[in-house]
């Protein structure tokens, strides 16, 4: 299907973007890497008056370490995050999600950025944020601000990006001794849309947990945090019982609803299985 | 409202005035008649669109040709035409790799990106590749043995896939 006509501007720096943006009014889209945007323009599931790229702000781009964060340039492209070593090493749960990412050629052109903003609740990228407790840069005409992953995400398609601002970079904190990650999703046909994922970070010193953060995906409106999971890892051994525990647990941090492929209840229960089996990997190397 | 855009595709510098919702798949088959582009879902799925942009396989039906200004793309046309696919064409004919062909161009340019980054991929890292390539006639089994057996001639084993 072919999208509904638009008007296109090209955008070189940030502060250009933004004033574009002002000038036109509210109908207007800002492109990243366009492979969530574009298919709904075919779809027909919006149609903006005006298009404003940002693929060509140098600003956008980069990888850097700066004061124990890793900051990646919102533009940053899926398979970077699969490649780049800095990526690897310091944003490491990045680089485990990005394989689950669509396929190949998507991931060829979509962009870190893109996803984070387009907040789609079935996608990899914002757990992974979430879990790696990762601070938003967004530019507005007011300056820029950064605002921590679990405040960031708020509803289905929905950020703390206000109209017309631009999400600039993200900022990852440094592992720390004896960081551990996993991820992993459920799926009828790899590349496809999660059943359900999970994205899960944990430092152990000697065996016992420390700190464990954990968030799931594709179950309910947006990126979820396991706040009752969590507390029932912490300060244990990964073993049975505790994995029990936070499969338990995952009761209470979950609501996800019934939908046209399976009722809630399989959903969860898919959840405490992937879940159980992260934990059980991670107590291998912890 | 047009928009004049200049990108090199194939080598040749091309100018062309799109509309801002043309597609490079729409660029290149109704502009230039560059057909082996093909379109089929044009949402990104099916791959039968695939081209090379700036020396990586993207969906031409993702990509709005003025993003492609100033880039360089090449399509099935150039990769056939510089001779840089004869084995590979060569084994999908071998193997009876495809049968209708709708998805076979998009199958090629998979392929050889995936021989350009991996030369001697397993069976499974070329399932992995062609897991954005939808193929809905001939299955998928005999492309991954030509896409083997090409891997295996370039790299210099024996020409036969396992």
């Amino acid at each position: 299907m072919k999208s509904p006509a638009f008007e296109y501007i090209r955008a070189e720096s940030v502060a250009g973007a933004m004033s574009a943006y002002a000038a036109a009014g509210d109908d207007v889209v800002y492109l990243a890497g366009g492979h969530s945007v574009v298919p709904s323009l075919a779809l027909r599931l919006q149609a903006p008056a005006l298009m404003i790229d940002l693929s060509e702000i140098a600003a956008l781009s980069g990888i850097s370490f700066q004061d124990g964060w890793l900051r990646i340039g919102a533009m940053t492209r899926h398979v970077q995050a699969i490649n780049d070593p800095l990526i690897a090493a310091q944003a490491p749960l990045f680089a485990a999600a990005a394989p689950f990412v669509a396929h190949p050629a998507i991931r060829n052109r979509g962009t870190l950025g893109g996803s984070l903003a387009h907040a789609d609740p079935a996608s990899e990228f914002p757990a992974a944020a979430v879990a790696m407790r990762v601070e938003l840069e967004i530019a507005s005409p007011k300056g820029t601000r950064r605002v921590p992953a679990d405040e960031f995400f708020l509803d289905i398609y929905e950020t703390a990006i206000e109209p017309g601002e631009i999400l600039l970079a993200i900022h990852v904190p440094s592992p720390v001794a004896g960081q551990v990650i996993g991820f992993d999703e459920i799926v009828r046909r790899q590349g496809d849309y999660a059943m359900v994922g999970a994205a899960v970070q944990a430092v152990a010193k000697d065996g016992v947990l420390e700190d464990i953060s954990i968030a799931l995906f594709s179950v309910g409106n947006r990126p979820t945090r396991a706040v009752a999971a969590q507390a029932a890892l912490m300060g244990r051994v990964i073993d049975d019982a505790s994995i029990a525990d936070a499969k338990a647990a995952l009761g209470d941090d979950l609501d996800p609803p019934d939908d046209l492929q399976f009722p809630a209840t399989m959903r969860l229960h898919l959840a405490r299985v992937l879940l159980g089996r992260i934990l059980a990997n991670l107590e291998a190397v912890a | 409202m047009k928009t004049d855009i200049t990108l090199t595709i194939n080598g040749d510098a091309v100018r062309e005035a799109v509309e801002p919702r043309t597609s490079l798949a729409d660029l290149l088959r109704d502009n230039l008649q560059l057909t082996g582009t093909h379109l089929g879902c044009e949402m990104g799925a099916c791959g039968a669109c695939l081209v090379m942009l700036d020396g990586a396989p993207v969906h031409a039906c993702l990509v709005l040709a003025v993003q492609a200004s100033g880039h360089k793309v090449e399509t099935i046309e150039g990769l056939n035409e510089r001779g840089l696919i004869k084995d590979l064409q060569e084994k999908f004919h071998d193997r009876n790799a495809l049968q209708c062909g709708f998805c076979t161009n998009g199958m090629l340019m998979s392929a050889q990106a995936l021989l350009l980054d991996n030369p001697t991929p397993s069976r499974p890292e070329i399932r992995e590749a062609l897991s954005g390539n939808y193929c809905r006639c001939t299955g998928y089994e005999a492309i991954v043995d030509a896409i083997s057996a090409t891997a295996k001639m370039r790299s210099g084993q024996a020409g036969e896939a396992s």
